[in-house]
């Protein structure tokens, strides 16, 4: 094992009062960071040394530190969650840095993502768009007997790496256009792939779309960019099943 | 509204005009190439193919309003996309870095758009709405292709158009939901050498017509 080595890091952080503050770039010194931190952690030290002189700590979102739970996040460098693929921003290690780096950190940016102060963004639309149809609506009554609905083992796994998706907003902050099609595609796919979510995919995928739409998300441009820099890795296939599942709703289904 | 309206208003509807009139074009510019290739056959051949195509008549008449037709919608909605994306991002970065999904024709879509919108009404008013009762349309193109400047400034053209179709063509599919593991791939190579194809078919003619006129 190597041992862990200290940097010193110059950070160039969007800090902003409130949502209707116009905000703009602090300068700060994160000095002697350990190789072995998170990026988080680098925060941490760097909001302990703000508190000791009297300054507001730079506020950020976090909650699991462990990459599962999509709280965190931030565009570093001008990438959504750092520069590494398929990690959340506290699974980042500091050791992807070199002493004497500059770091430009900012808020995800987007109409529908409000920032409330610093780092921190109202994700509530993401909540809004699963409420107008990103569930099923049966009742289950009691527990059936394993394997009673038989699915193949592929679709199973499709279903699951569209449900992979933590709902952290990566996709939105890194797209060009703003648009939040991977969330949306990855929420209606869990849901379409699987012959409990059949019943509902018209209705889901029209309700769905048009939420996303009223929210003032852009529009999906095929970029690509939200895949890679999703954390959870999930493929733009999903936007082309989106896209039919739009389809089939809108021309084939009595959904208006 | 309808649900007509509702559909086509939608981001996805909007995306879908796109995609169907962007593929349109782009069966038109394979019969606009072959069409064009007739000029490696000198002026006898190519004014016979212009001739062909003209006795057409009432057909050809049809096929200019659907492609004007066509053109407003893509135009339009295209116009309509780009604004609207403006506005879910009225906070710009201060760092933009692409993690590797854009390509050159992605990341332009927009601006060779606009471009080659410039481009065809000058190309219309070069070629078309331009005197052919005392010319011939070969004299005209090669005319047009004796410039040096025209020349250049075709085979930039050209090379616009083909970065925007090697974006365009493959985005269509995605967008019609047409996405497969295997044909996918395909696809994707397919618009590739789509616009390879239109930018040296094209572009080597006004080279082809200035050298050897
Ligand atoms: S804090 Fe939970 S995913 Fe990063």
């Amino acid at each position: 094992m190597t041992a862990a080595k200290e940097i010193n890091l110059t950070l160039k952080v969007w800090r902003q009062n409130g949502p209707d503050d116009p905000g703009g770039f602090e300068v700060y010194r994160a000095e002697k960071i350990s190789t072995d931190m998170s990026f988080l952690e680098m925060i941490d030290v760097v909001n302990e040394t703000l508190t000791l002189n009297g300054k507001e700590p730079i506020a950020f979102d976090h909650d699991c530190r462990e990459g599962i739970c999509g709280m965190c996040g931030a565009v570093v460098n001008g990438r959504a969650h750092g520069p590494e693929k398929g990690t959340t921003l506290c699974q980042l290690h500091m050791r992807h840095f070199s002493d004497e780096d500059t770091i430009v950190i900012e808020p995800w940016r987007a109409k529908p993502f409000e920032i409330i102060k610093d780092l921190v963004v109202d994700r509530s639309s993401f909540d809004i768009i699963v409420q107008a149809g990103g569930f099923i609506s049966v009742n289950v009554g009691g527990a059936q007997d394993a394997n009673n609905i038989p699915i193949p083992q592929d679709v199973v796994e499709k279903a699951m790496d569209a449900a992979a998706c933590i709902g952290c907003g990566a996709c939105v902050a890194a797209c060009p256009n703003a648009s939040a099609m991977l969330f949306v595609s990855a929420k209606i796919s869990q849901l379409a792939l699987l012959p409990q979510g059949k019943p509902e995919a018209a209705r889901r995928a029209s309700a769905m779309i048009k939420t996303m739409d009223e929210l003032g998300f852009g529009n999906c441009g095929n970029e690509a960019e939200c895949q890679e820099e999703c954390p959870k890795e999930i493929s733009i296939t999903n936007i082309a099943r989106l896209n039919r599942e739009f389809i089939k709703a809108s021309f084939f289904s009595s959904v208006k | 509204m309808t649900w007509i309206t509702s559909t086509l208003g939608s981001s996805v509807g909007k995306k879908l005009m796109m995609a169907l009139t962007g593929l349109s074009f782009c069966c038109f510019l394979i019969v606009h190439l072959a069409g064009n290739l007739s000029l490696y056959g000198g002026q006898d051949f190519f004014n016979a193919y212009v001739d062909h195509l003209h006795s057409l008549g009432v057909l050809i008449t049809f096929a200019e309003w659907g492609l004007l037709i066509l053109a407003l919608i893509h135009i339009l909605t295209g116009v309509t996309l780009f604004f609207g994306n403006l506005k879910s991002r009225p906070n710009r970065y201060a760092v933009n870095k692409s993690a590797g999904g854009r390509t050159l024709g992605s990341m332009t879509m927009p601006y060779t758009g606009l471009f080659l919108l410039a481009f065809i009404i000058f190309h219309l008013f070069d070629f078309h709405f331009t005197d052919h009762t005392t010319r011939t349309v070969f004299q005209i193109v090669s005319e047009s292709f004796s410039k040096p400047g025209y020349v250049v400034f075709y085979v930039l053209a050209v090379i616009i158009a083909a970065i925007h179709v090697s974006h365009g063509f493959w985005s269509a599919f995605q967008t019609l939901g047409l996405d497969h593991v295997k044909y996918t791939p395909l696809i994707k190579g397919v618009s590739l050498v789509f616009s390879w194809v239109l930018a040296l078919g094209f572009g080597l003619i006004p080279i082809f017509v200035s050298i050897s006129t």
